[in-house]
């Protein structure tokens, strides 16, 4: 390509498109010019410009809400807008604020180097929000990647824990793994998509509008097949969907609280947003995505709950809980490939996933002591009676992720499972209607094994029990709690506050979501 | 007369915001005064509701407004209306709630503002869910009443409360899981543009529904409500829950709480799916007369607890009320109303007087009182009325109800009539058993202990205002039953004016 070219190419790039995502890049080099011009004893301020920062863009998106260049390709075909897309600009801003907020009260406990951790939460937030208006798979795998190794320092930043390292380790092996993996899924589509013998073929077959394309010409090629099984595989590490969850428990135990939060929701909700574009990509191989996916789904479903049931350590619970959240939220895609609505659900199910787990993560950090892995369910006894702040955010958060009326969760799971009733009346062969009453059913026996540990931690905090008095020389295992700063509250008061009132009107914001 | 403002919305949104006003930490005396207004305010608007219900209403609801919460996409908007139907129970509702709420304002619970504050957010559910006509909204507003109860019993509960909160927890879910989705294949299936019964009830009329996709989802219907109303033998969550739960959460639980279930069946289920209940019918008339009436009825007698007794006895209650369904008639489901209210009543008050005689006693276990009336003349008066009100005895709300149940029983299956009429023997048994092991007789070892240490004073007057006001409950109800009987016939008529298609084979029963 010579320079005229890209020049050419430069001069219709709308840049003005991406400039939320710039914003948030400019925000992190602001932060690091900060950390070199600020005396070391003024660091403290590096925070609190990342939240003034994020708090100005997040007002920015706020203002125009409405997502625009709908369905227009930009730079070349790599990024196009789709109806959800500023939805997702102010879900991410918003997830990368709480954690810089929850940072700040977390990393405050260890003796570590404070500033790193808040740029590299706004470049992940960057990639994550170009990723969720990839068009092209280059800028897909650029963007997946740059969330990835972005989670490498994070997971593993409290580099003095040996658990953390363990994490750390651990993340970097399986998702170099799912890396590979989804590399391969890429290539096989595009060799095969590429292939001037076939009919539809494209020499641009990293573009989803070519690939869409080309399948749709060949309905039934075995390489596409597999290559469609191999990507869809990569994505479902980054939502820890079975059977690619094992890394889930050990890295959401070992890496630091806020980043824990940062995995559950903003990673969680990148891989669904780049699965509801690849599932409409490969829509001319519905019956196979279908399969797999439902498959997925029930075996999700189904540990992620049981799994999550023996666990006594906090973290390890609400990580494989949160697999099975993943379970639900992959029965709405499966609702999304024949009932357009199905991906609103989903959004809304994520958002009130996100103001709940945040007020959990929250009460979580408060709780936690100098050693963040060592998180149990007995550090929780009498929460309710000393703070009842903390207790009834806890409350609200587990009931919300529990899914219990009147709350947010409830709304999501009720609109997830409605859309998927939509679509039991048109289903996808080779699966029948019965799959999909099927699969409702198996997410509700989930439902109902989640109360159970739901409550579990919602009755350590709040019901009495027995517990042993010290020996001699013994010292109380439950660690000191942080005390609550006003800031904080306010944060977490809100969270809570939105779990109620978004499950009591869900007005504004099932407009933005083109719910009605 | 018209209200400038919607009463049955009020009715739902101040118990709310007081228990939000309560949670803000208000100091001790206002925090009493603003719960009591938030219990008094449904009470007295349900009042007015049925002061002014329209005598000529047919099923057709009054009061009707729509509010879009933002999901009309879905079809989902809060409608709230009354019809006939709805209304007695809307007015029990009110009633139970006033009575437990003020019982709970002087009890000496630990934490009270937050017990207060559950128990209000409870009464808003309880509202919401007989003024909802949005099905929807009938289902959520049931789980917000719910979800206090579980903690109410966790936290303030007896012996056995973490048990006890837990298994509730998990079969009421269950529960309520299983009719949601019931609820939500009936919206699809019969593809209505909106949720509301009066919709589902229009499109249904029209366009009819198969025969076997109404068989599967009125047994997901009828097991989803049959737990929760504890049909046997799903029951086993409700005398342990009830045993449990701090007193103002079992009355209004096993008082109003419980008959969401029946309500729904009565509504929806068995108006929309009638060849669906035709398939069913056998099996849970059968399991309700055998299982809830004379299974669970010689359990009862067997109770030495007082509490437990109570709650079991009103498991054994819910026996007659599927008896009454399933005569489908409109006698009968007249008749089921008409108990529903007086059993939400008369339970309620039980509850209430055990709990008072707990803290006579210091004990529930009823070989270890005796001559009680010695100290509590009118306590002693007051349990036994509520006892012939559970019994059923006329000049009391329950009689009606039970007359007219068995007076259309007798249509369904003379042979389950005569073996549930033995279930009145059973609850006189064990009512009357009650009464005199309490309050009569000599005094027991242990109670004469606790009458030396402290003297069991009579009710104070705190506590005779919320029993008064159920004894007056059942007793208008009871001397003047047209009070109510006149809008849930003329609802009941127009719902259930044709029998089933499928004819109900009654006669292999009846042989």
């Amino acid at each position: 390509m010579n320079s005229e070219l890209l020049k050419a190419a430069a001069a219709d790039n709308p840049w003005m498109a991406i400039a939320p995502e710039m914003a948030l890049a400019c925000l992190a080099l602001i932060l690091l010019v900060a950390e070199i011009f600020l005396p070391k004893s003024k660091h403290s301020l590096v925070p609190a410009i990342s939240v003034a920062g994020q708090l100005g863009i997040l007002c920015g998106l706020l203002i125009n809400w409405k997502s625009i260049g709908v369905g227009q390709p930009i730079f070349n075909g790599m990024l196009m807008a789709g109806p959800h897309t500023q939805f997702l600009r102010t879900f991410f801003v918003a997830s990368s604020l709480l954690v810089s907020l929850l940072g700040i009260v977390a990393l405050a406990k260890q003796k570590m180097p404070k500033v790193e951790f808040f740029v590299i939460v706004l470049v992940v937030s960057a990639a994550m929000m170009l990723l969720s208006q990839a068009n092209h798979f280059v800028l897909l795998f650029v963007a997946l990647e740059t969330v990835t190794v972005g989670f490498y320092i994070l997971v593993s930043y409290v580099r003095t824990n040996p658990l953390t390292l363990e994490a750390g380790l651990k993340y970097l092996i399986t998702g170099a793994l799912s890396s590979g993996i989804l590399l391969f899924g890429i290539v096989l589509l595009y060799g095969v998509a590429g292939n001037p013998t076939l009919e539809g073929s494209s020499a641009t077959s990293m573009n989803f509008d070519s690939l869409y394309g080309f399948l749709q010409a060949n309905p039934d090629n075995f390489l596409a097949s597999l290559g469609i099984v191999f990507v869809l595989s990569g994505v479902a590490f980054k939502i820890g969907a079975v059977p690619f969850q094992i890394w889930i428990p050990d890295v959401y135990q070992g890496a630091p609280t806020p980043v824990t939060a940062f995995l559950a929701v903003s990673s969680k909700a990148a891989g669904f947003a780049i699965l509801l574009i690849l599932v409409g990509v490969f829509a001319p191989y519905a019956g196979l995505v279908a399969t797999v996916i439902s498959l997925m789904a029930v075996a999700t479903i189904i540990f992620g709950n049981l799994a999550a049931l023996t666990q006594h350590n906090v973290k390890r619970l609400i990580g494989l809980s949160g697999v099975s959240h993943a379970g639900y939220l992959l029965l709405g895609v499966l609702a999304a490939m024949t009932v357009p609505v199905a991906a609103s659900a989903i959004y809304f199910y994520l958002f009130a996933y996100l103001l709940a787990s945040f007020a959990v993560f929250g009460v979580m950090t408060h709780v936690a002591g100098v050693d963040d892995a060592d998180q149990e369910l007995d550090h929780y006894a009498g929460l309710a009676k000393s703070n009842p702040f903390l207790g009834g955010v806890l409350a609200i958060g587990l009931g919300s992720l529990a899914g219990i009326p009147p709350l947010a969760g409830f709304m999501g799971k009720l609109l997830v499972f409605m859309t998927v009733f939509a679509a039991a009346t048109a289903p996808i062969s080779p699966l029948t209607s019965g799959c999909y009453y099927g699969l409702l059913g198996v997410a509700v026996v989930g439902v109902v094994i989640s109360i159970y540990y739901y409550f579990g931690w919602i009755k350590a905090a709040y019901f009495d029990t027995w517990r042993a008095p010290l020996l001699e020389g013994e010292t109380d295992p439950t660690p000191a709690r942080t005390p609550v700063a006003p800031w904080m509250r306010l944060t977490l008061g809100l969270l809570a506050l939105g779990s109620i009132l978004l499950g009591l009107y869900q007005g504004p914001v099932a407009t933005w979501l083109r719910l009605r | 007369m018209n209200l400038p403002f919607d009463p049955l919305l009020v009715s739902i949104v101040a118990p709310l915001l007081a228990a939000g006003m309560l949670s803000l930490g208000l100091p001790a005396k206002l925090g009493k005064a603003v719960a009591a207004i938030g219990f008094l305010l449904p009470a007295l608007l349900a009042l007015h509701c049925w002061f002014y219900f329209p005598t000529d209403l047919g099923a057709d609801y009054t009061y009707l407004t729509g509010y879009d919460t933002g999901l009309s996409y879905f079809g989902i908007n809060l409608m709230l209306g009354l019809n006939g139907i709805s209304m007695p129970l809307f007015l029990m509702a009110g009633i139970v709630g006033l009575a437990s709420g003020l019982y709970a304002i002087q009890s000496k619970a630990e934490r009270l503002p937050l017990y207060l504050g559950l128990l209000l957010v409870m009464q808003a559910g309880l509202m919401g869910v007989f003024a909802s006509v949005d099905v929807f909204f009938f289902y959520f507003f049931h789980e917000l009443a719910l979800i206090p109860t579980f903690i109410m019993v966790g936290i303030w509960g007896g012996r056995d409360r973490g048990y006890a909160a837990m298994k509730m927890t998990i079969y009421l879910t269950i529960g309520a899981m299983l009719s949601l989705l019931g609820l939500i294949a009936l919206y699809f299936k019969s593809g209505a543009d909106n949720f509301t019964i009066i919709e589902l009830h229009r499109v249904i009329a029209e366009n009819g529904l198969r025969e076997s996709i109404q068989s599967n989802i009125f047994a997901l219907l009828l097991f989803g409500f049959g737990i929760l109303v504890s049909l046997w033998p799903f029951h086993t969550w409700a005398p342990l829950g009830y045993s449990e739960a701090p007193s103002s959460a079992a009355m209004l639980h096993s008082g109003v709480l419980k008959k969401f279930g029946l309500y729904g069946l009565i509504q929806i289920a068995l108006p929309l799916l009638p060849e669906g209940f035709s398939n069913w019918v056998c099996l849970f008339a059968g399991l309700a007369v055998f299982g809830n009436l004379i299974v669970i009825g010689l359990v009862t007698i067997a109770q030495s607890d007082l509490k437990k007794m109570v709650a079991y006895s009103s498991v054994m209650h819910m026996g007659y009320a599927f008896l009454g369904l399933a005569c489908y008639s409109a006698v009968g489901i007249g008749g089921v109303i008409m108990m529903m209210v007086a059993h939400g009543l008369s339970v309620a008050l039980l509850f209430l007087l055990s709990t008072s005689i707990h803290h006579r006693t210091k004990t529930f276990e009823m070989s270890d009182m005796g001559g009680l009336v010695k100290y509590t003349p009118v306590l002693a008066a007051f349990f036994v009325i509520a006892t012939f009100a559970s019994i059923g005895l006329p000049g009391l709300a329950n009689f009606w109800g039970e007359l007219a149940i068995f007076v259309a029983a007798w249509d369904f299956s003379p042979t389950l009539t005569v073996v549930s009429v033995s279930g009145v023997v059973i609850s006189a048994i064990y009512g009357l058993r009650a009464a005199a092991k309490v309050f009569f007789g000599p005094e027991s070892e242990a109670f004469a202990k606790v009458v030396a240490e402290n003297k069991p004073a009579d009710l104070c007057i705190c506590e005779k205002i919320p029993a008064l006001i159920l004894i007056i409950a059942l007793f208008a109800i009871g001397l003047w039953p047209k009070t109510i009987s006149g809008p849930v016939t003329n609802a009941a008529e127009v719902l259930y004016a044709t029998a089933p298609s499928a004819a109900v084979d009654t006669a292999q029963l009846s042989r």
